[in-house]
């Protein structure tokens, strides 16, 4: 083993590190909140009365959940132009397709796991909460939005940030569809430098520190969300 | 004492009213008083006047008007399990109806019904003039008329007693925060706890939970209050507080319609009281009837297991 380090080439291409990481954050950022919003709605479809809706919901979370999620982004970013008329084509390759692409994969992917969380959580309310609040002349929306989700935000959050972490993390793949996102210009430096050690194990700090500021903020709104409530019984 | 208090009650024997004159018993079980004359008849194996056979009895409070709640040939199947048989009842404004029979019988289910909290195959069931039984009918401004106190109190944990008290009458009457307000801490003094209202559920004890959700039902003034074993889930201790309150209720002419194990409460607060088992009404009448002489088997059988 003689291989010198060199650290110095993080500081030299320092510029090509803060983009891939202005990138990352963006990509997760976005996505998070997105399949947040969607995976509650599939979530909570899952549960309507509804049969047509249940299946609808079903479907969307067995079938994006059982596929790799590589596949999904190389579907969203090779396959799907394909489907669609030529001007929408040119006008999608002329907006940072490979962005987009990359936000609807891992919001679909991260969507469907955030769903079954979000339906678990309802399902753990007792269900003579609903029925309190329907007797009580409430409609079934604001059953939902006064009763029901309040209390399961706090049993959903921590399943849920375990979701947004793995999304993070995910979006290192958002390389393969050309992102020049964190792990993509981790690579760049390594083919310019040969430094790929030094490349790494900045970009593997780098999520730490990201990963460890998403734990950090939504551990203070679980706190948020636990408010006035007993501890969980068992 | 003793005759001021009898002067409006019926000799469940030969169903007249007794008179400060007569001469009246104790009945050494349930305290329920009856002509002496009538009663040594019975024990001596004769008929007393006839006494009618159907478990009919009159109520003694004439119900006048329409019922406010009327199940007409109501059934109710959950799966393969026929749970409400053929169910024909009315009950009339003001009235406190009991529910009582052994476990499994579809005391719950009947009450559930009137707010739809479960639905019915076959069969009418009217409430506050509305068809409920009829699917199309949205019976989310029934349910407003009509308040529910249940076993286990569910009050909303993340809410404090104002907060769950003021929640369906903002949502729903569209009150005002400080109207609604009003409201509740009116409710809470007169259950009682008014140094609770900005408590959590969590920090309260079982009687008062159900005192403050006796409170959240009354916020929407209804016209109907149902309670589904109110006081099973509380220890005796504070069962007591709670049944004060649904007496009070019961006095200022509350339409109610109670399922309780609650015997003292069925004697000295109902109307009338219904018994269910199987999934029928077997028998139905005023307390005095049902305490004292039973005409069905099945009555009889259940009232000896649990007095
Ligand atoms: N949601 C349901 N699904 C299936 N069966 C049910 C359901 N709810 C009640 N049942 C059944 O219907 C029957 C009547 O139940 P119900 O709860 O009305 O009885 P109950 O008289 O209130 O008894 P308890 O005194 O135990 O409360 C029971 O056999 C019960 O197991
Ligand atoms: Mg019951």
């Amino acid at each position: 083993m003689d291989y010198e380090f060199n650290w110095l080439v993080l500081w030299e291409y320092r510029d090509l590190l803060l983009e891939g990481l202005v990138l990352t954050i963006k990509l997760s950022a976005i996505s998070i909140v997105l399949s947040t919003i969607v995976g509650t709605i599939f979530g909570i479809m899952r549960l309507s009365k509804s049969l047509i809706i249940r299946l609808i919901a079903s479907s969307y979370v067995e079938f994006f959940l059982n596929t790799p999620l590589i596949i999904q982004l190389f579907f969203w970013y090779f396959a799907l132009p394909m489907a669609l008329p030529g001007w929408l084509q040119s006008w999608l390759w002329a907006h940072n397709y490979e962005f987009i692409a990359s936000v609807i994969g891992l919001t679909i992917y991260t969507s469907t796991f955030i769903a079954e969380a979000v339906r678990a959580g309802i399902q753990s309310i007792d269900k003579g909460q609903r029925e309190a609040a329907l007797a009580s002349g409430l409609t079934g929306f604001q059953t939902l939005w006064y009763v029901i989700l309040p209390q399961a935000i706090r049993i959903v959050i921590p399943p849920v940030v375990n979701q947004f972490l793995n999304l993070t993390k995910n979006s290192s793949l958002a390389m393969t569809i050309a992102v020049p996102e964190l792990t993509y210009q981790a690579q760049a430096i390594e083919s310019l430098t040969f430094r790929g050690f030094e490349a790494f194990t900045a970009a593997t700090l780098i999520y730490i520190c990201l990963t460890l500021t998403i734990s950090l903020v939504m551990g203070k709104v679980e706190r948020w969300a636990a408010k006035g409530q007993r501890p969980m019984a068992a | 004492m003793p005759n001021q208090e009898t002067s409006n009650k019926i000799c469940p024997y030969c169903l007249e009213p007794i008179t400060r004159e007569d001469e009246i018993t104790y009945c050494s079980k349930c305290g329920v008083p009856h002509h002496t004359e009538c009663w040594r008849q019975k024990s001596a194996g004769l008929t007393v006047v006839e006494k009618p056979k159907i478990p009919e009895t009159p109520t003694p409070k004439k119900p006048s008007g329409e019922p406010i709640i009327s199940f007409q040939g109501v059934n109710k199947w959950f799966g393969k399990l026929h749970v409400l048989k053929d169910i024909n009842e009315e009950i009339y404004p003001g009235e406190v109806v009991v529910i009582i029979g052994p476990s499994g019988s579809g005391k719950s289910t009947m009450l559930r019904c009137i707010n739809r909290l479960e639905t019915i195959q076959k069969g009418k069931l009217f409430v506050d003039g509305y068809e409920i039984s009829n699917p199309k009918l949205n019976i989310t401004p029934v349910r407003a008329e009509i308040g529910m106190v249940f076993q286990h109190f569910n009050l909303y944990p993340h809410m404090t007693v104002l907060e769950n008290i003021t929640l369906a009458p903002r949502k729903v009457r569209k009150m005002s925060e400080a109207e609604a307000e009003e409201i509740a801490l009116e409710l809470l003094e007169k259950v009682g706890i008014p140094e609770k209202a900005h408590a959590y559920p969590s920090q309260l004890s079982g009687g008062q939970q159900q005192r403050v959700a006796i409170a959240r039902g009354l916020a929407m003034r209804p016209k109907i209050m149902l309670f589904d074993e109110p006081t099973s889930a509380l220890d005796p201790e504070m069962i007591k507080e709670v049944l004060d309150v649904m007496k009070a209720l019961a006095r200022e002419g509350m339409t109610m319609v109670v399922v309780t194990h609650e015997m003292g409460f069925a004697r000295e607060v109902a109307d009338r009281v219904l018994f269910m088992d199987g999934g029928v009404i077997v028998e139905r009448g005023t307390p005095e009837h049902f305490f004292v002489n039973p005409v069905e088997e099945r009555t009889k059988l259940f009232l000896r297991q649990i007095l």
